[in-house]
């Protein structure tokens, strides 16, 4: 029997199998415990668990990542939660110049088993300081593994595979998601892993790439686009470091032509990134240049309709996958 | 009861701005609700004798430096509520043209510097425009604004430092409401005594009464003459409450009723109208008076906004860098 359950409640049952199976796992992060977590993922842990393992910390994000590092070294399994992708730039420093490279500049010696999850991304006038999507930034750095749950099975059981790691793992939760609510099948567990994009739509005329808060506006456009006679592959990537080329590049093979999706600023984005890998492993299979969506390059605005404008939307990448397949033609409905 | 602190005229001066920034408060609660404002609220209900003691105890010329609550610091430093509603609004009238909202009100007419909503972020800010001050032989003050929950960022600490070690003219006003979102001061500082870590940076340090706009006032006239003339920092804790949740968002379980009970009995609003009332000829006509002031200037208010025009989507990138680079 499936049951029906919000993006939010999967990610707590996530955490809570966590700490139940594994004695080394413990939470920490700023109003996780008594508060109840920001996006109320965490609420009721604390009455669970304990303060022990589930730890409020002050303000001090450089100070508690760096301690989840630290606490991952010494033989725990540290779930660290920061409130939003653009307060982990105060702990970027913890991140990049520590985690990510500790295996490799210790020469193989020490590692952190260490899980960071964060919200993420706009849609929620919330303005310039907390809105941002910045997958990109940690994608870049060789040493972290960077997810993007964007369905329910993968908020539900992507958690417990990223503490099997011996490595850091960025989690990113986008925060227009937790209220999605859907049937989470008793057996999705077999469905999930932290390798490899999943196909969420068949298609034959393009692929649409993208994935985390832009994986639902993807899939209405698909659906609409269907109805116009345009059946889109829709690609969730889930896994944005590092890249599973396969699955995009067979995807393009069929379809010759891709188009992606993704909330980050374009410039320097996972878009770009993907873009040059199907230039540089399936050039010939295209049939026309591959096409990016991305936010506009302006630090998110405040007002519902710049913010709106600002961002990818169905009608917007409906419009670009037309063009794509060199349908200009007005449309509507 | 304790005399007026003022004379007559001052007092209810200041009874009419802490009332200006609770009602204007209570409107954009509800104008939330009418989904007229969105995104973050963070209201400072509970608070108004801190921004209504400090804010005009500062010089014209002085900078200002807040957090995301600072609905009340903008509307004392003399944003006419109008662009303020106008910016909640996300109109092209507001003072952000609609780019801020609540969070992130700037102004620099009155060097109004935000509207930071990175908890520790206006702290270096605060230390560079001193710098700036400083460097340039101006005699003028940066007051910056903060909640206790900053004095845990690492940012905090390095600020008090450099404003220590280059003594530079930053008034510190650490607007200590207890709780950083549903954290309370003793379970995340080992040292809960601020003004102590203030002192440890050698900067002199003092804690004022926040519920007592009179002792606000008193204790800023007192350290901004300090900084300007001593051109150093100063660091003052204000003791406050906020009555409100954290946010729009917060369900505010973390605090026992019967405590916002107990601060409410000390509201700064109250105080000061019954002290006037008991000692001077102040009756509810003259409150009635002050009442109907302040909502005509909110109606206007939000008027204005109402009738603004939206920003065109086609500016949507305008403001990103200036327009034009320099001619080199
Ligand atoms: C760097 C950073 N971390 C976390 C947050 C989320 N956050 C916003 S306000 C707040 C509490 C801040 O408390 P305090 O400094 O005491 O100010 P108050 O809200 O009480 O006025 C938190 C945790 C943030 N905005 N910035």
């Amino acid at each position: 029997m499936n049951t029906m359950i919000s993006y939010r409640d999967a990610m707590r049952e996530a955490l809570r199998e966590a700490l139940q199976r594994d004695a080394r796992v413990f939470l920490m992060g700023e109003d996780v415990g008594m508060y109840g977590g920001s996006y109320a993922v965490s609420k009721g842990l604390l009455e669970e668990f304990g303060a022990q393992r589930i730890r409020d910390t002050p303000l001090s994000e450089l100070g508690f990542v760096g301690a989840g590092i630290g606490a991952a070294l010494g033989g725990l399994r540290p779930i660290v939660e920061i409130m939003t992708v653009n307060f982990s730039l105060l702990a970027l420093d913890q991140l990049v110049n520590t985690a990510a490279a500790l295996r490799h500049m210790s020469g193989g010696q020490f590692h952190v088993p260490l899980v960071v999850r964060m919200a993420t991304g706009a849609g929620r006038q919330l303005a310039a300081q907390h809105s941002h999507s910045l997958e990109g930034w940690y994608a870049h750095v060789p040493g972290l593994r960077v997810l993007a749950p964007a369905t329910i099975e993968d908020a539900r059981h992507m958690l417990w595979l990223a503490l099997q790691e011996d490595d850091p793992v960025i989690l990113f939760e986008h925060a227009q998601l937790y209220n999605v609510v859907a049937p989470l099948a008793p057996d999705a567990a077999a469905t999930v892993d932290i390798e490899r994009c999943r196909i969420r739509r068949a298609g034959r005329d393009l692929t649409l790439v993208t994935f985390g808060g832009m994986l639902p506006p993807t899939l209405a456009a698909a659906e609409q686009l269907a109805q116009q006679g345009i059946e889109a592959e829709v690609i969730d990537l889930r896994v944005l470091r590092p890249l599973d080329d396969a699955t995009i590049g067979e995807s393009i093979r069929r379809t010759h032509r891709a188009l992606i999706i993704d909330e980050e600023w374009r410039s320097g984005s996972l878009a770009a990134e993907i873009s040059a890998r199907i230039m540089e492993q399936a050039f010939y299979e295209l049939d026309a240049p591959v096409q990016r969506l991305c936010s506009a390059e302006v630090p998110i605005p405040y007002a519902k309709h710049l913010e709106a404008a600002a961002l990818p939307q169905p009608a917007t990448i409906i419009e670009a996958a037309r063009r794509l397949l060199g349908k200009q033609e007005a449309v509507t409905g | 009861m304790n005399p007026l602190p003022y004379a007559r005229e001052q007092c209810i001066e200041l009874v009419r701005q802490m009332l200006r920034i609770r009602r204007f408060e209570e409107t954009c609660a509800q104008l939330y609700g009418e989904g007229k404002i969105r995104g973050f609220l963070h209201l400072y209900i509970g608070e108004e004798a801190v921004a209504v003691g400090a804010v005009p105890a500062l010089h014209a010329d002085d900078a200002v430096v807040a957090t995301y609550r600072e609905h009340g610091h903008a509307l004392l430093r003399g944003i006419p509520a109008r662009t303020i509603m106008a910016e909640m609004f996300g109109k092209s009238t507001g003072c952000c043209r609609g780019r801020g909202g609540s969070m992130h009100l700037f102004d620099a007419a009155t060097r109004f510097y935000g509207g930071n909503a990175i908890v520790g972020g206006g702290l270096p800010l605060a230390v560079g425009l001193a710098l700036a001050d400083r460097m340039q032989g101006r005699q003028r003050v940066t007051a910056c604004f903060f909640g206790e929950g900053a004095v845990a960022e690492g940012a905090f600490h390095e600020s008090m430092n450099l404003a220590a070690l280059w003594q530079l003219p930053v008034l510190f006003c650490c607007e200590n409401n207890l709780y950083a979102m549903g954290t309370a001061l003793d379970r995340s500082e080992s040292q809960t005594d601020l003004c102590l870590k203030a002192e440890s940076y050698k900067i002199p340090a003092r804690r004022v009464d926040g519920m007592d706009v009179a002792a606000v006032r008193e204790a800023t006239l007192a350290a901004a003459a300090e900084v300007r003339s001593g051109q150093r920092p100063v660091f003052l804790e204000f003791r406050t409450y906020r009555y409100r949740a954290h946010s729009m968002f917060d369900p505010d379980l973390y605090r026992r009723k019967e405590e916002i009970d107990a601060w409410k009995q000390r509201g700064p609003l109250h105080a000061l109208t019954n002290q006037l009332r008991a000692q001077v000829v102040f009756d509810e006509t003259d409150f009635q008076q002050l009442e109907d002031q302040v909502s005509t200037e909110l109606r206007e208010a939000i008027a204005f906004a109402e009738a603004s025009a939206p920003e065109p989507v086609s500016d949507l990138h305008r403001d990103v860098r200036a327009a034009a680079r320099p001619k080199t």
